[in-house]
């Protein structure tokens, strides 16, 4: 009590930098040397930044055991190999990995990182050493692959899911009024605002309110409170599946009964066990079908099945990437270095993989057919 | 307007009981305990263990958390701040000591129960929605905020009232003069921290209830608010973090309501900055004349 104004001032000062290191990360060592791609026969080294801990460490888990299950069905004929390593779904440790890959490891490519965010900041490190990157769940519409020409991405963007979803959505459900809910502090969930703001409108369904939380938020009462007093015919969520969870539960428990309808972040097995009986009915646009029947699909299927994993959009996009480096492998004539592979991901056409044929965009995208899910009885299934 | 008003309660109550853990030590030692986030967190988990691995019932499991962290914080203080006590920096050195020990705590969360989001089986906590006029609460959301005040009238009468109290206030004022009286100072101090620690406890579980979703660095985003609502109320002052906290939880209830979510911390913060501006010890705070 005898320091007390003293104190107070400094605590402000305290305050705003404690701000900063709650959104910052744990540095991690920094790579050293400069690099030249490992070139030549043999097997590729491709290194895989993805988020196993933090915020996107329910996506990460399930890229792992895609990229598992990829490795498995290529068996010891596989024209390369995969080193994982944790991006704590932060930039900086990103940027960290990323270093590291391609100067102290000198992988010929690079899979990931997981969030879109993440990939804004480390993406250009591969860009400027000329090392191929496959983003295989980079969702944001820009800032990923025009990062520069050896940016790629098996994911499709929010841009191309979303829009679908949503005609078929309301093709349904007849909807003509929506409130919105997003994260504004995220690269992917407000890309996902913005397109979701366009599909909206292109629908011509007027938006009653917009409100935005932040990632570390764990009440939405306020928000959610004000975005369901207006009566919206549908609320529409941009989140990741966390955050999606804990949303989803509360606009239930303050009597919404209406429908919801998200973004990407709520592709995942974790989201519907988290919400429980709130994910009911909830909407999503998905890029994988799960109840496809082709070839690729039901033995991707069953490498996951072996792996011991539900299988999920996340693991089927990372077991596709994995694949899609061994053919752009086998169309270099089985070299393995860094011009070679990018040369190779270029001649990928009609590739059968579980995601349905897959080509790449003249811009590096990822080019196939979207679907819409519905959670029901605490499943994602395929709304015909 | 009647359902954010409730919001804004609900969420200030949690505020002001982790904050009056908070200001209780700050008022005591003059010194900021920045491993009361851990103690929140890690009380939650020790909730969380107890009803879902040694399937105790929520009434059983709520009170042995709340004594958990109240010993996290009795060894708290033994190893982090008396060593330290008598040095003429010991407000900034146990301020840095306190973040290692938030860092240690962390870390030994994150090897237990990992990164993800954990959360109480379904079921810890009957699931009944009761109407309040036009606003809509749950059964939980009534309980902690009847816990929460009774918590706090529980201190405020301890402070107030009892030979406890008095001696807290006591070595507040001056260890010295205390010393001289004839109060064991290092007691009290323990106290002090076991009571605060034990109320940082109490929040961090009802949080986990009322969100469901405890993870390692969930008291990181509490502890801004809190270190936001003790300087509000005017540092080491408990009804000034009590009002601070229902303010603190009101305001940015409002500011969602009525500007817009993107603005909810500017707003929050913009307040703290006016307050101290115009009333440099807070609220509730005392001036700062009496050096001792």
């Amino acid at each position: 009590m005898r320091y007390t104004s003293r104190w107070s001032l400094s605590l402000v000062v305290l305050l705003a930098a404690m701000g900063w290191k709650a959104k910052g990360a744990p540095p991690a060592d920094a790579a050293g040397g400069g690099g030249t791609a490992a070139a030549g026969a043999g097997k590729a080294v491709i290194g895989a930044a993805l988020s196993l801990t933090g915020p996107a460490a329910s996506y990460g888990s399930q890229q792992r055991a895609g990229i598992q299950a990829a490795l498995a069905d290529l068996g010891s004929s596989a024209p390369l190999e995969v080193r994982i390593e944790d991006d704590a779904s932060t930039k900086e440790q990103g940027i960290t990995v990323f270093q590291k890959f391609i100067n102290r490891d000198k992988v010929s490519a690079i899979l990931g990182p997981t969030l879109s965010n993440t990939a804004s900041a480390a993406d250009p490190l591969a860009q400027q050493a000329q090392v191929p990157v496959m983003g295989v769940s980079n969702t944001a519409a820009t800032g990923i692959t025009d990062i520069g020409k050896y940016i790629w991405r098996d994911s499709l963007t929010e841009a191309q899911v979303i829009p679908g979803a949503f005609k078929k959505a309301q093709e349904k459900l007849q909807f003509k009024t929506a409130s919105v809910l997003y994260g504004n502090d995220d690269v992917f969930t407000k890309a996902g605002y913005d397109v979701m703001k366009k599909a909206l409108a292109d629908l011509s369904v007027k938006v009653l309110v917009t409100q935005t939380f932040a990632k570390p938020d764990r009440d939405y009462h306020a928000q959610l409170t004000s975005l369901t007093s207006a009566k919206p015919d549908v609320l529409v969520v941009s989140a990741l599946a966390d955050n999606a969870a804990a949303i989803v539960a509360q606009a239930r428990q303050l009597g919404w009964t209406g429908p919801i309808l998200g973004g990407n972040g709520f592709n995942s097995p974790a989201f519907i066990k988290n919400a429980g009986a709130a994910a009911e009915g909830v909407m999503v646009g998905t890029s994988w079908n799960s109840l496809s029947t082709s070839a690729a699909n039901q033995k991707f299927l069953a490498a996951m099945k072996k792996v011991g994993v539900n299988p999920d959009q996340f693991s089927a996009q990372a077991y596709t990437g994995v694949l899609i480096y061994a053919e752009a492998i086998r169309l270099a004539g089985g070299k393995t270095g860094r011009e070679d592979i990018e040369a190779g991901l270029a001649k990928v056409k009609d590739f059968e993989t579980p995601l349905g044929k897959f080509s790449f965009t003249p811009g590096r995208d990822a080019q196939h057919e979207p679907s819409v899910q519905q959670v029901k009885d605490g499943k994602f299934q395929i709304v015909p | 307007m009647g359902q954010q008003v409730l919001n804004g309660i609900f969420v200030g109550s949690i505020y002001a009981l982790f904050a009056v853990g908070y200001t209780l030590v700050f008022g005591v030692l003059d010194i900021l305990n920045l491993a009361h986030q851990a103690v929140f967190m890690l009380a939650a988990f020790v909730a969380l263990v107890l009803v879902e691995n040694a399937h105790l019932p929520l009434v059983l499991a709520l009170p042995a958390a709340v004594i958990a962290g109240g010993l996290i914080g009795l060894v708290l203080e033994r190893l982090a701040f008396r060593p330290l006590r008598g040095r003429s920096d010991s407000n900034i050195s146990g301020l840095i000591s306190s973040l290692a020990v938030a860092t240690i705590l962390e870390a030994i969360a994150l090897q237990f129960f990992g990164p993800d989001i954990s959360r109480f089986p379904p079921g810890t906590f009957p699931d009944r929605m009761i109407q309040i006029g036009a606003a809509s609460a749950s059964l939980l959301q009534l309980c902690i905020i009847g816990i929460s005040v009774l918590l706090m009238a529980l201190l405020s009468f301890v402070m107030a009232r009892t030979r406890l109290g008095r001696q807290l206030r006591a070595v507040a004022e001056s260890p010295r003069a205390a010393r001289i009286l004839g109060i064991d100072v290092d007691r009290t101090i323990a106290v002090a921290f076991f009571l605060s620690s034990a109320l940082g406890a109490a929040a961090g579980v009802l949080f986990g209830l009322a969100f469901n979703s405890i993870s390692p660095d969930v008291g990181r985003g509490v502890e801004l608010k809190g270190l936001a609502v003790i300087i509000l109320g005017g540092m080491g002052s408990v009804p000034g973090a009590v009002v601070a906290g229902f303010a603190l939880g009101l305001i940015e209830v409002f500011t969602v309501e009525h500007i817009g979510s993107s603005f909810r911390d500017v707003v929050s913060f913009a307040v703290l900055f006016l307050v101290l501006v115009a009333r440099p010890r807070g609220l509730f705070g005392r001036a700062a004349a009496r050096e001792a």
